[in-house]
């Protein structure tokens, strides 16, 4: 006889499994946001005119890149539920509807850090003046706090809209907005690791601020996202 | 009657709005470095405090509609954003007009308050677009409330950081070295926040008075007519299904009040106002 412990997660992992093998068997945002990624950094090299950037303005540049690409994952995260049914299976099944959240914010967190593995890189090769090496502890750190805030966001913003008529619309002028916090802080941090002459580390305040955004998101997102499922 | 109490209401405010500009322009005195111009700081920073307010108040009306499912509470939060969105769009001329005529330019980045009212604009400003969106109505007052609780979170977390981001030259009226705000100017500014509040009351009660008239003379217009004398409300970012309240006597499923003596004991007209 299996044992019956209690496994609260459980269905969470099943879902995040679900989504991931749906990337993997037909890969559909991740390449969608990468390739989006690298033709942004080009377009910002001849909109800029300049060949290579430092300090706040490369961080402009890679946290908006990564922003816009994200609004393109975010789009698509609840289409597969929303077209197959996903919705009802979640609303039959004997599990609490948060294991949906999470584990769309957990697939969402993924995507975009598959995403940077190369579109920073790419950054750094095609537009980054000083060397990326210093910078790297910190900007795994600060990039990490990010796609928790567009993880969060994203996902909450995603359900809000798949089911209206203008969705397209909706996530991108909801979801950017909400996540200006966040940008003003990342950027803050991300600008003296990207500065010419050495990195250094950013101020603590602002890691602090990208720590509460996700904080209370989640708390959010976790509390009022049961309603967007009912009905 | 519908809007008890409106006419009072309305020559309060009438007398406050009068008294504040009387204030504003003939007794407070001219600011040393600005001048006469400095005045419209007693406009634009409480239409500034009572919109950011009401956007905080408006999150937890729908955050009452999600906990109830009262559709009295979707009216009420979407009202109170409906009004806040029009005190915005004052704030954000009122602001860019003293930005122009105190620092020679219609946009300052440096001035906390302006940017976060831009910000808090470009979010609230979808409201209405994402309702029309959502045909069903039940499920657009739903998510309606979702994304006004989320945004009414926002609100303060969206101005602390912009005002930390900010490079401080902006003139902090109330807390500078010498010791905050002359007595007199402190007394018309706190006139102007009363006169202004009582201003947006108003304007919610007007709009909510009318929206229930609205829906009580369709239902009449229905029962004596038939329902083919009543033309379908089309697709509407408001809410456009009746709170029960609004509805004539005799309609009501008579279920919903059962467990609510105090619902029971109040008037149909007194539940929507």
């Amino acid at each position: 006889m299996r044992s019956r412990e209690p496994r609260p997660m459980r269905p969470t992992w099943v879902l995040l499994r679900k989504d991931l093998l749906l990337e993997r068997r037909a890969p559909e945002s991740v390449p969608a946001m990468v390739l989006f990624s690298i033709t942004t950094f080009v377009l910002f090299h001849f909109g800029l005119g300049r060949d290579e950037v430092e300090g706040s303005l490369a961080a402009g540049v890679l946290l908006v890149t990564i922003l816009f690409a994200a609004i393109l994952g975010i789009n698509r995260l609840f289409v597969s539920e929303q077209a197959e049914g996903g919705f009802d299976a979640v609303l039959l099944a004997p599990i609490d509807r948060t294991a949906l959240f999470l584990s769309k914010a957990m697939a969402l967190f993924l995507f975009l850090t598959l995403v940077e593995l190369v579109a920073v890189p790419a950054f750094a090769i095609l537009l980054l003046g000083p060397s990326p090496w210093d910078a790297l502890g910190g900007l795994v750190v600060v990039l990490a706090l990010v796609n928790g805030a567009l993880a969060l966001v994203g996902a909450l913003v995603s359900a809000l809209a798949i089911r209206t008529r203008s969705r397209d619309l909706i996530v991108p002028m909801i979801g950017l907005p909400l996540l200006v916090p966040a940008l003003i802080a990342a950027s803050r941090s991300c600008a003296p690791l990207l500065a010419e002459g050495g990195a250094s580390w950013p101020a603590a305040k602002w890691l602090a601020v990208l720590a509460l955004y996700d904080l209370v998101f989640g708390l959010l997102a976790y509390a009022v996202f049961d309603f967007l499922l009912e009905d | 009657m519908y809007g008890k109490g409106l006419r009072a209401l309305t020559l309060a405010t009438l007398v406050a709005l009068t008294a504040t500009f009387a204030l504003v322009v003939f007794w407070a005195p001219n600011d040393a470095d600005q001048g006469f111009i400095q005045k419209i700081f007693y406009v634009h920073v409480p239409v500034a405090i009572v919109t950011l307010v009401a956007y905080v108040v408006g999150g937890i009306f729908a955050f009452k509609q999600l906990r109830t499912d009262d559709r009295k509470w979707d009216v009420r939060s979407y009202v109170v954003i409906h009004i806040a969105l029009i005190f915005n769009v004052v704030g954000l001329l009122t602001g860019a007009i003293w930005a122009k005529a105190s620092w020679g330019h219609w946009w300052v980045w440096d001035e906390p308050t302006l940017v976060s009212f831009l910000i808090v604009f470009l979010l609230y400003a979808t409201y209405q677009p994402l309702r029309f969106s959502i045909e069903d109505p039940e499920r657009q007052a739903r998510y309606a409330s979702v994304f006004a609780v989320i945004a009414g979170a926002f609100v303060p977390l969206n101005f602390m950081a912009v005002r930390m981001a900010s490079s401080l030259v902006h003139p902090r009226t109330f807390a500078t070295a010498e010791g905050g705000l002359p007595g007199e100017m402190m007394f018309v500014f706190l006139v102007s926040l009363v006169a202004m509040s009582l201003l947006f009351w108003l304007l919610v009660k007007y709009e909510i008075t009318q929206k229930n008239v609205t829906w009580q003379i369709r239902a009449l217009r229905r029962r004596l007519l038939g329902d083919d004398a009543v033309a379908p409300i089309g697709r509407s970012a408001a809410p456009t299904i009746a709170p029960e309240a609004a509805k004539p006597l005799g309609q009501r499923p008579r279920v919903s009040y059962e467990n609510s003596p105090e619902a029971r004991s109040r008037g149909p007209e007194e539940i929507a106002t």
